[in-house]
């Protein structure tokens, strides 16, 4: 009875989502009040409804109530009870259930913290979220109920995949979708400002903090998404260029231009045709990304059942809303004044090539992604692309990126003098060359792409801790009793501290990339217990295998010490698992993590005379990436924390009271 | 309405165009060129015996499989009991040790216990698998008698695809010899 009363609360999502697509458009195309109004009611009862019908799959799940069909194939009696509320979203229908759900968080929180929006644009922000949502609540209840019935009711499920029993599974696909989802938001707030004829530095105002904070998610999605396949996997990889990580990558890319080209758009008014064109393909990445993965059009490790009906559906939809919002954009876009102009060198020029750079990654990585497509449908054979192509069309993008990265924050708007600029980070750029050139030695032996990347990491670092300084510096001296009450950090702004935290951990991601590629050690060997085998300087011994049982697995649990010279280091417990549901065998590798290498072992297969197969690595520098990865989520998120953002939209547009935005004015503002 | 308002909408068209005609394909099923056409023709050393030679001719006279393995290959581990069955059920099975070893290689089958294959071609460098369009160990190949490959199976071969797929299409195989004989 109770997927039933699921079944039903969808349908209810999906009319509420219905009337929540088209009345406050209408109100807003007439003026009227009262169906505008409709908006944010009709947003929190789709929202109400998808809560309900999750919290029934998940009732579903904790009494193993297998005549569920989506039950039966992604749960089973002995299942752990974290992987069973995690096993909701396991699959293809509860993952758009719970994408479906975010879409109406994410419509929910627009209409609590958007109440200072004129109503007009608030109702059609609305609006266009509620046409998104009919879309996937729509896909949910005519091609992918999860409540579908199994009758007779198996006596016990299949069980979730193995892989995705892990830790990472249960934090990885949420976070990913609140950021594929958030893009939604600067989506409709720019399909309003078209529809209502209003660009102006308000609009981009308006969608920065909502661009941030779904930025932040997505980039921490994908960063949980390469951390778990770096230890889940066993293979030490933790980037595939598969194409379901390119389909996340594709519009974190264009998501970073539209948050550059936002800063432009608030603060000089010009790049507004652009920033429109970037939210409108940014959220169609996160579509296309929805359609390659649920489709079966490409092969992916990640891909979901494959189901014909559900391509042309979501294929369907997707030619429906990008094709009417790029029309719209077609029509209405050349009415858009120009908005200021600028200089050759200036804060606007670095932010354009940012924009340019990332929107022909992003091409890039579209091609590679699609070409095998792309033949296949011309009937011109069938090829696979694959890391080489991606390697080397990405490498010589980021490199100029990643210098203009630590430029572009001092240069000023409008015009600023390059020699000038040059004379200021003169010592800085001299610092990280020298020291970047040696620090490549201090890991192995030397080669000019570590010490590019090394440079570039640390160009970027010292930059920033300049310009940090210099602001602070120039903050104007404030009141002796103030002083406690704001720090001065706090007075730079969480804009420019946001921004900056997440620069600098696009640094340390560029030195942790720099040295995991070029002085990564791996080696496959045969041990027999008792047998040590060094790898980059640390000795590792299999001192044994022994046999234990998890709850719905057994596994070899091999017991390796690891000495580096005479200092011993923890022990590792590398695995490798079988789980008789599903007769998969699993390796779980296990790690010793360290700031400046993780050494890695996973587990293979027995042989006959008593060895084991192992893989040992050696990851210098592998933590970097996650930390750089987490401290732009956090730079993201305090970016959108940002006071201004919450200033009344009356004050919006006059003259602004933050001094360090006084400070714009100066050598450098905020991005 | 000018002209780079419009592109962006063309440029989704064609997308939509040829995304369309994707999804009717399936990108799982990799047609190899080779069904239909006779087996590519090699000759390399046994695997056991160097001083013999194994070539496309020995696989003529009655309908084979071919199977393309090597020790280094996890998933061939697991199908090389499937293999050990086929073989005791009476179909002949030559191997294509691919990369690989001689030491390597014997030691792996040495470890696996039985020995399906009737003759062991070695290819060490993989040249001849490249001519097979050997893209992922294991795979595994059904030729007729006339030496014209009839099925291909890429990945390793379950129980299942044994009963259902590669067993019933022997038969077939051996039905159609009859006639022509």
């Amino acid at each position: 009875m109770l997927p039933e009363i699921g079944l039903l609360a969808l349908i209810l999502a999906l009319i509420l989502a219905l009337l929540q697509g088209v009345l406050p458009l209408l109100g807003a195309a007439r003026g009227d009040q009262a169906l505008m109004a409709v908006g944010r009611s009709a947003a929190w009862g789709q929202f109400v409804f998808l809560f309900i019908a999750y919290l029934i799959l998940t009732h579903a799940f904790l009494t193993h109530d297998f005549s569920v069909a989506y039950v039966a194939s992604h749960s089973n009696l002995a299942l752990p009870l974290k992987y069973q509320l995690s096993a909701v979203w396991g699959g293809h229908e509860g993952s758009l259930l719970l994408w479906a759900l975010m879409l109406g968080f994410w419509s929910v929180m627009v209409s609590i913290f958007s109440r200072s929006l004129p109503a007009d644009v608030l109702a059609r922000v609305l609006g266009v979220m509620g046409l998104v949502a009919v879309g996937f609540i729509g896909f949910m209840v005519f091609t992918s109920s999860p409540f579908e019935r199994l009758i007779p009711a198996p006596l016990d499920g299949r069980d979730l995949n193995p892989m995705l029993q892990d830790p990472g599974l249960i934090f990885h696909p949420p976070t990913l979708y609140m950021g594929y989802v958030g893009f939604v938001v600067p989506f409709a707030f720019a399909i309003a400002a078209l529809l209502g004829g209003r660009l102006d530095a308000a609009w981009a105002r308006w969608s920065r903090p909502w661009t941030a904070v779904a930025w932040a998610f997505l980039t921490l999605g994908i960063g949980l998404g390469s951390w778990w396949a770096y230890y889940e996997l066993g293979w030490g990889g933790w980037w595939f260029w598969d194409p379901v990580e390119n389909a996340s990558l594709m519009p974190w890319l264009t998501g970073t231009a539209l948050l550059h080209s936002l800063a432009v758009t608030e603060k000089r008014g010009t790049f507004k045709n652009w920033t429109v064109m970037l939210a409108i393909l940014t959220f169609s990445l996160t579509l296309l990304g929805a359609f390659l993965v649920r489709s079966g059009v490409l092969t992916s490790v990640h891909a979901f059942a494959v189901d014909p009906s559900r391509g042309s559906y979501l294929l369907g939809y997707m030619a429906v809303v990008v094709g009417i919002s790029l029309s719209l954009f077609a029509w209405r876009g050349p009415k858009v004044g120009l908005g200021g102009s600028f200089g050759m060198f200036s804060r606007e020029t670095g932010l354009l090539l940012n924009n340019v750079i990332l929107v022909v990654a992003c091409a890039a990585v579209l091609l590679g992604t699609i070409y095998p497509l792309v033949l296949d449908a011309l009937g011109l054979g069938k090829i696979s692309v694959g890391p080489p192509y991606f390697e080397s069309v990405f490498l010589p993008l980021m490199l100029p990126l990643m210098l203009l990265l630590g430029f572009g924050p001092t240069v000023r708007w409008k015009q600023d003098d390059p020699l000038q600029v040059l004379r200021r980070l003169r010592l800085i750029l001299a610092f990280s060359l020298v020291v970047g050139m040696l620090w490549p030695l201090a890991v192995g032996s030397w080669s000019l792409l570590a010490a590019m990347g090394t440079f570039l990491g640390l160009w970027i670092m010292a930059t920033i801790v300049h310009d940090v300084f210099v602001r602070l510096r120039q903050t104007p001296p404030v009141p002796e009793h103030d002083e406690a009450k704001s720090p001065r950090v706090r007075r730079l702004g969480l804009g420019y501290v946001g921004m900056q935290l997440a620069h600098f951990g696009m640094a340390l991601m560029v030195v942790g990339i720099t040295f995991v590629i070029g002085y990564d050690q791996e080696r496959d060997v045969h041990l027999r217990i008792g047998e040590t085998i060094t790898v980059a300087g640390y000795d590792f011994r299999l001192e044994g295998i022994s046999r234990v049982q998890g709850p719905n697995y057994v596994a070899d649990r091999g017991e390796v010490t690891v000495f580096d010279g005479e200092r011993q280091l923890p022990t590792l417990y590398p695995e490798k698992r079988y789980y008789p549901s599903q007769e998969m065998p699993m390796t779980q590798a296990s790690l010793n993590r360290g700031i400046f290498r993780d050494l890695y072992v996973s587990l293979g297969e027995p042989l006959p005379d008593g060895s084991w197969i192992a893989r040992v690595y050696y990851k210098p520098y592998m933590n970097w990436v996650w930390l750089g990865c987490l401290l732009m989520t956090f730079g993201g998120l305090i970016a959108a924390a940002d006071r201004r953002y919450r200033l009344k939209t009356a004050q919006a547009s006059v003259a602004h009271p933050d001094p360090a935005v006084l400070a714009n004015a100066k050598p450098s503002g905020t991005g | 309405m000018r002209l780079r308002f419009v592109w962006p909408l063309l440029a989704f068209v064609v997308l939509v165009a040829l995304l369309w005609v994707g999804l009717s394909l399936n990108p799982r099923e990799i047609p190899s060129p080779l069904i239909g056409q006779p087996a590519p023709a090699f000759s390399l050393p046994e695997l056991h015996d160097p001083e013999k030679q194994v070539s496309h001719t020995d696989l003529l006279g009655e309908p084979v499989l071919l199977n393309v393995f090597a020790s280094w290959c996890v998933s061939c581990r697991h199908e090389h009991g499937v293999l050990v069955e086929l073989d005791k059920y009476g179909i002949p099975i030559y191997g294509l040790n691919y990369r690989d070893t001689r030491d390597d290689a014997l030691r792996y089958l040495r470890a696996a216990g039985e020995d399906p294959y009737t003759a062991i071609a070695f290819d060490e460098r993989g040249l001849v698998g490249i001519d097979w369009g050997v893209y992922a160990t294991p795979e595994t190949f059904l030729l007729d008698s006339q030496g014209i490959i009839r099925y291909k199976h890429i990945g390793p071969i379950s129980p299942q695809i044994a009963r259902d797929t590669i067993i019933p299409l022997y038969h077939q195989l051996l039905a159609e010899e009859v006639p022509s004989s």
